[in-house]
């Protein structure tokens, strides 16, 4: 079960034709496909896609009841395999993952169908994680469609025109033979709003049915001669299809006046951050009447040489706002510009910050120097804002993201960082996943991060004589690629390194997603299936399951042994508890439930005495639990804050263990509320209280007496 | 004002897991109702996962056939409403440009949640946060301040429907009340008690700016003769400006130990006094000098551990019910070393000193140990142990401190004369004493370090600032060492 259940929001997906659809932009994009008349879906889950394949997940259904196959994919690659499903036959297939890495994985897939080309429409949904939240290198999706030829669509920000896209780029691809990437940026995603719904249509040849009847062209298969084939084909027969369809559908827009010695030409996508831009330049009004015209570019690639060269005549100088670099639209305009003859300055990362996403902001002030240049006459407001001073400024901490409350993951590094206090620091190769933050504060943990699954494979290089490397492996990159890429990769080479594999039950860090060593029942999935026999089954030898991730004690010893034990060959540990956020999500309702029933349950949580916390913080270092945090001292003559366990706790009880393990203090204390107790149990607890109440009255009589 | 504009753009800073979203949505469902258009984003992704998020929300009026085009994050200059959950992402508000003083409603929780950075310092790393309530009434149009995490726990609801009632109380938004209440009812979700939220953020809302409520110690009055008897004799004999620290030193020693002890610490005082140098050296003397002597052995843990005031500290501080009932496990690890310093000096240094001894007893002391005190055989094992308070001057631990302490007194005396500032430096190196095991371990040896370089003929005060400063610094002691 995943983080965020959409049971409620997959209603609206049944929505027909005139109603009006509310919710995020996934959803919608979700109705777009099933308007379409989609015959399969699959795709990976990750940041900002995720819930696209969360409310694929939900709908199962929904999908079923109209022939729509969908899949959890195992990986991009896996997903954009998928799409072999068009290259015969007339089926609708869509795709998703987050971008650019799910890119990079799927790539080998996306060369060969974008090589022999599709007849079903082919839509590839990126989530293009850039800019602010993104948790990954910053490179642009752009690149791919040009290497492999897939037209590239952006829609401006609004349902209205995502939807229509969705729908058009299914026409396009189709017409083009063609893979179609539609790109989403991360707001875009999570952005509600609304459009008309049409009727949901069933695919009008199903995955099932095209199975049944088997076509076969040897034409569309890549291998000599046909490779060769397939790149003429895709210059003379499938870019000018493309080309003409973009350019006889409008999907690019115009807007603004026709005349203007100046123009914008913009990315679909950033047109209302260019409008807000405009607005707060006095340039534009909210309904995006534009004082200069501007061209939008809902299909990023390709660009389309008569429109351009057609919005270019006439005018002094344009200015192209592209997010990211290299900035390949800028090139492509001054080709374009170039082989028009005209004399049309290009203006683009000229004025434009080469790096980082363009907010309103930044285009505001790009726009300012642009006009500046090109339209010196236009008084412009200047905004008078003056920066927070720097001493205020300095008081803010950063506030990176890391483990939840009661993380499973985090006693696993607390080991690690008790075993690097007693032999030294190793070597670290992490993983993509939750467990990357304990590269951050207070752990410190990580050399290098290679990608989702390569944990492993990035420690590869390391053959020490006494020193070993740790691998970390999320269970996620395990069955994404890291049985082969790390662990396969190190029995074959007779790799010495320890790899720690991080079991938490779920593909975490994208929302809780099952994968297949998930323990859940999945009514629609084969759930658990055991890491370790999978590790067993490739050939480790050395292999330890810790079940309980909390026993500090256990992990410490374990990573002691790997890396220390004279036997040779790759090392694994699995370290298993289930991630602590799902654990919750799942128990809590069950808890509320049994105590309404008057069951007996009993509750965990720390605390710390505040005056037997001397406000070392030690334990904050070896934990950086939420819940764990400082509060000021109550004694009037200590000054450093004490320690703090505050309601939040979940009772994991690492607390405990670290001050146990770690030699630290006897501040920490659980405490066990039992709701519903039993009648014995009441009683008993009655007599205890009279008892130790009787001698705590006597104490407090003696301690008065000595007092001050 | 905002009555009359056909936009109102509200950024909502806060956590992961504050439920921002949440509050996102009910704010769109609001301006829905009343006829606006409302568009929410957000950049979850790992910020998810306890970092700061923003979400931005836009309202438009709807006039005409024609959908205005909403923006996807707020413009720095161009937002009506912030509204930040922690005192720290208000600061980030502001730094971020969301507040102009011309137009700008600042709702912001005067709270704080520490960030890693500051709960991890080894003293004290927090942000000056009146900075920030300084900054925010001046960068804002409106600041509406207050403790919303208090508001939380009072209505027993969650930041969200503070922050909402907060919202709906500053009348920042042309809307009226019911139709906020009926976005929580349609919700469905805990109805009941966000109801209770909202309305305490709304009344709160209306309040002038509230900070954290602060505790603040009286200075103690004696209730006993021999406490009286100390008392007269701190009036007479220690200048003014060190009463309150002294009374209060009073206060914990007559506590840890008894009046005897009170006496011992008067006496080392007015040797402190008698130097006659500035008062912050016996203000400060009395401070540390006080939190020296109640070094934190077994006996005072064990002590501090059995109370019947401690028993209802915990009950109030982890919410148990009338009709729940309460286990408390203490997580001690008493090793060798700690058990053979509360044994009388001979015994205690004999066994240590003996390596065969150690060998046969180490292994008992090994493990940690899970002590229930809620129990009624541990509650009694601990307050025998406590009740070894008055054998405790025998013990080596109280030989060992006292040790300690007479030798930083001398450094104290023999510093003063030639230079107060170094003296005082002294005097504040006890900071660097304390905890249990380890973290004790590693104090004392900082300290022990830092007292070699006091007595170098050249040493300054500032160079004992510094390195005092390089031993909070790091927890290897890597920065002190490098430093030397």
């Amino acid at each position: 079960m995943a983080e965020r259940s959409f049971k409620s929001e997959v209603l609206k997906l049944t929505a027909s034709e005139g109603e009006t659809f509310r919710g995020e932009g996934i959803l919608a994009v979700t109705k777009a496909l099933l308007q379409s008349g989609v015959a399969y879906v699959g795709g990976y889950q990750g940041s900002p896609i995720s819930h696209l394949m969360d409310v694929f997940a939900d709908a199962n259904d929904l999908l079923e009841s109209l022939g729509v196959h969908f899949e959890a994919s195992a990986s991009e690659a896996t997903a954009a395999a998928m799409l072999a499903a068009s290259v015969n036959y007339p089926l609708r297939g869509a795709v998703a993952w987050k971008s650019v890495v799910g890119t990079n994985v799927a790539s080998d897939a996306l060369s060969n169908v974008a090589s022999g080309g599709v007849k079903g429409g082919a839509l590839i949904i990126v989530g293009e994680d850039y800019g602010e939240g993104s948790s990954i290198m910053q490179e642009r999706t752009h690149a791919f469609a040009m290497k492999s030829q897939m037209w590239l669509l952006d829609p401006r920000p609004n349902l209205p025109s995502i939807v229509d896209m969705v729908e058009k780029g299914f026409e396009l691809s189709e017409a083009s033979n063609t893979p179609v990437m539609l790109e989403l940026r991360v707001r875009s995603c999570h952005m509600t709003g609304e459009f008309t719904a049409r009727d949901n249509r069933r695919p009008p040849l199903t995955v099932s049915e095209a199975a049944a009847a088997p076509t076969r062209d040897l034409n569309r298969i890549v291998l000599p001669p046909a490779n060769f084939l397939h790149e003429v084909e895709k210059i003379e027969k499938r870019w000018p299809a493309g080309i003409a369809f973009v350019r006889d559908n409008h999907l690019n827009e115009l807007f603004g006046p026709e005349e203007g010695d100046i123009g914008v030409i913009v990315q679909g996508g950033l047109y209302n951050n260019l409008n807000r831009a405009q607005e707060l330049l006095g340039l534009s009004n909210a309904y995006g009447d534009s004082e200069l015209p501007i061209y939008c570019l809902n299909v990023a690639y390709p660009l389309i040489p008569e429109e351009v060269v057609a919005f270019c005549r006439g005018k002094k100088a344009v200015l192209v706002l592209e997010e990211g670099q290299p900035e390949f639209i800028e090139h492509e305009l001054n080709t374009l510009v170039r082989r028009g003859d005209l004399q049309t300055r290009i203006v683009g990362k000229g004025v434009m910050p080469r790096a980082g996403e363009y907010t309103s902001d930044v285009i505001r002030k790009g726009l300012m120097k642009f006009l500046e240049e090109w339209r010196p006459s236009r008084a412009l407001p200047q905004s008078v804002q003056t920066p927070l001073d720097p001493t205020t400024a300095s008081q803010i901490p950063a506030r990176p993201a890391g483990f939840c409350t009661g993380c499973p993951e985090r006693p696993i590094f607390t080991a690690m960082k008790m075993v690097e206090r007693e032999i030294g620091p190793t070597h670290v190769s992490a993983d993509i996943g939750c467990h990357l933050f304990s590269i951050l504060p207070p752990f410190n943990i990580g050399n290098t991060t290679m990608g989702y699954g390569l944990g492993g494979a990035g420690a590869s290089a390391f053959k020490p004589k006494d020193r070993r490397a740790i691998a970390v492996m999320g269970d996620g990159g395990f069955w994404h690629n890291g049985l082969t890429s790390g662990i396969g990769n190190a029995v074959f080479n007779k790799d010495d390194s320890v790899t720690l594999i991080v079991d938490n039950g779920y593909s975490a860090a994208t929302g809780g997603q099952d994968i297949l060593s998930s323990r859940a029942d999945n009514r629609v999935r084969s759930t658990r299936n055991p890491i370790e026999k999978a590790v067993r089954g490739i050939g480790v030898d050395w292999v330890r399951s810790i079940n309980r991730t909390y026993d500090l004690r256990k992990m410490r010893d374990a990573l002691k042994e790997a890396l220390t034990t004279k036997e040779a060959g790759p090392k694994v540990i699995i370290a298993q508890s289930e991630c602590m956020l799902n654990k919750q999500r799942r128990e809590k309702p069950l808890v509320r439930a049994a105590i309404k029933q008057g069951r007996r349950v009993v509750r965990e949580r720390f605390g710390i005495d505040p005056d037997t916390c001397t406000g070392d913080h030690s334990c904050i270092r070896l934990s950086g639990c939420p819940s764990l945090s400082i509060k000021p001292n109550p004694d009037p003559l200590r000054q450093d804050p004490i320690a703090h366990v505050d309601n939040s706790c979940v009772g994991c009880g690492l607390c405990g263990e670290v001050s146990h393990a770690a030699v630290l203090c006897p501040s920490f204390y659980r405490a066990d509320i039992v709701s519903n107790p039993g009648a014995w149990e009441r009683f008993a607890s009655h007599i205890r209280q009279a008892v130790i109440g009787f001698l705590q009255t006597q104490d407090n009589r003696a301690r008065a007496a000595r007092a001050f | 004002m905002t009555d009359q504009r056909q936009r109102i753009g509200i950024a909502i800073l806060a956590l992961g897991g504050q439920g921002g979203g949440v509050l996102a949505d009910w704010i769109q469902e609001v301006a829905r109702a009343e006829g606006w258009l409302a568009q929410g984003t957000s950049v979850p992704g790992v910020a998810q996962r306890t970092g700061s998020t923003v979400y931005y929300v836009e309202l438009a009026r709807q006039t005409g056939e024609r959908a205005p085009i909403m923006a996807q994050m707020p413009a720095p200059g161009d937002v009506d409403i912030v509204i930040a959950s922690e005192l720290m992402e208000v600061g980030r508000a502001l730094v971020r440009g969301f507040a102009s003083p011309d137009r700008t409603t600042l709702i912001g929780s005067t709270h704080r949640i520490y960030a890693i950075s500051e709960k991890s310092a080894m003293g004290d790393g927090r942000g000056d946060g009146d900075k920030i309530i300084e900054a925010a009434h001046k960068r804002a149009q409106r600041f509406i301040g207050f403790d919303m995490e208090a508001a939380t726990d009072r209505s027993g609801s969650v930041i969200s429907s503070i922050m909402f009632g907060a919202l709906a109380g500053s009348r920042a938004l042309p809307f009226a009340r019911e139709t906020f209440e009926a976005a929580i009812r349609h919700s469905k979700i805990a109805v009941e008690s966000n109801l209770k939220g909202f309305d305490e953020g709304y009344r709160a809302a209306q309040a002038p700016v509230a900070l954290p409520e602060q505790v603040d110690h009286d200075t103690p009055t004696p209730s006993t003769e021999a406490g009286r008897a100390l008392y007269a004799r701190v009036q007479k004999t220690l200048p003014r400006p060190a009463h309150r620290n002294t009374l209060h030193g009073l206060h914990k020693l007559l506590d840890y130990q008894g009046p005897q002890y009170g006496t011992l610490y008067l006496d080392r005082l007015e040797r402190i006094a008698r130097l006659n140098g500035p008062d912050v050296l016996i203000v400060e003397a009395a401070r540390h000098l006080a939190l020296w002597m109640a070094y934190e052995d077994t006996i005072r843990v064990a002590d501090l551990k059995t109370r019947a005031s401690r028993i209802d500290r915990v009950r109030t501080e982890v919410k148990v019910g009338d009709s729940q009932l309460l286990g408390v496990t203490e997580f001690m690890h008493p090793r060798l070393q700690e058990v053979c310093e509360t044994l009388p000096a001979g015994l205690g240094r004999a066994i240590l000193k003996n390596a065969t001894m150690r060998r046969i007893l180490e292994p008992f002391f090994r493990e940690g140990r899970y002590v229930k005190t809620s129990s009624l055989p541990w509650f009694l094992v601990l307050r025998t142990l406590a009740s070894l308070r008055p054998i405790r001057p025998r013990s080596l631990r109280y030989v060992e401190e006292q040790a300690r302490i007479e030798d930083w007194l001398e450094r104290i005396e023999r510093a003063a004369p030639i230079e107060p500032d170094l003296a005082l430096e002294i005097i504040l190196c006890q900071r660097l004493i304390k905890g249990y095991g380890d973290t004790f371990e590693r104090g004392l040896a900082n300290y022990t370090q830092i007292m070699a370089v006091s007595a170098r003929p050249d040493v300054t005060a500032q160079q004992l600032r510094t390195l005092r400063d390089l031993a909070l610094s790091d927890d290897r002691g890597e920065a002190l060492k490098a430093a030397q």
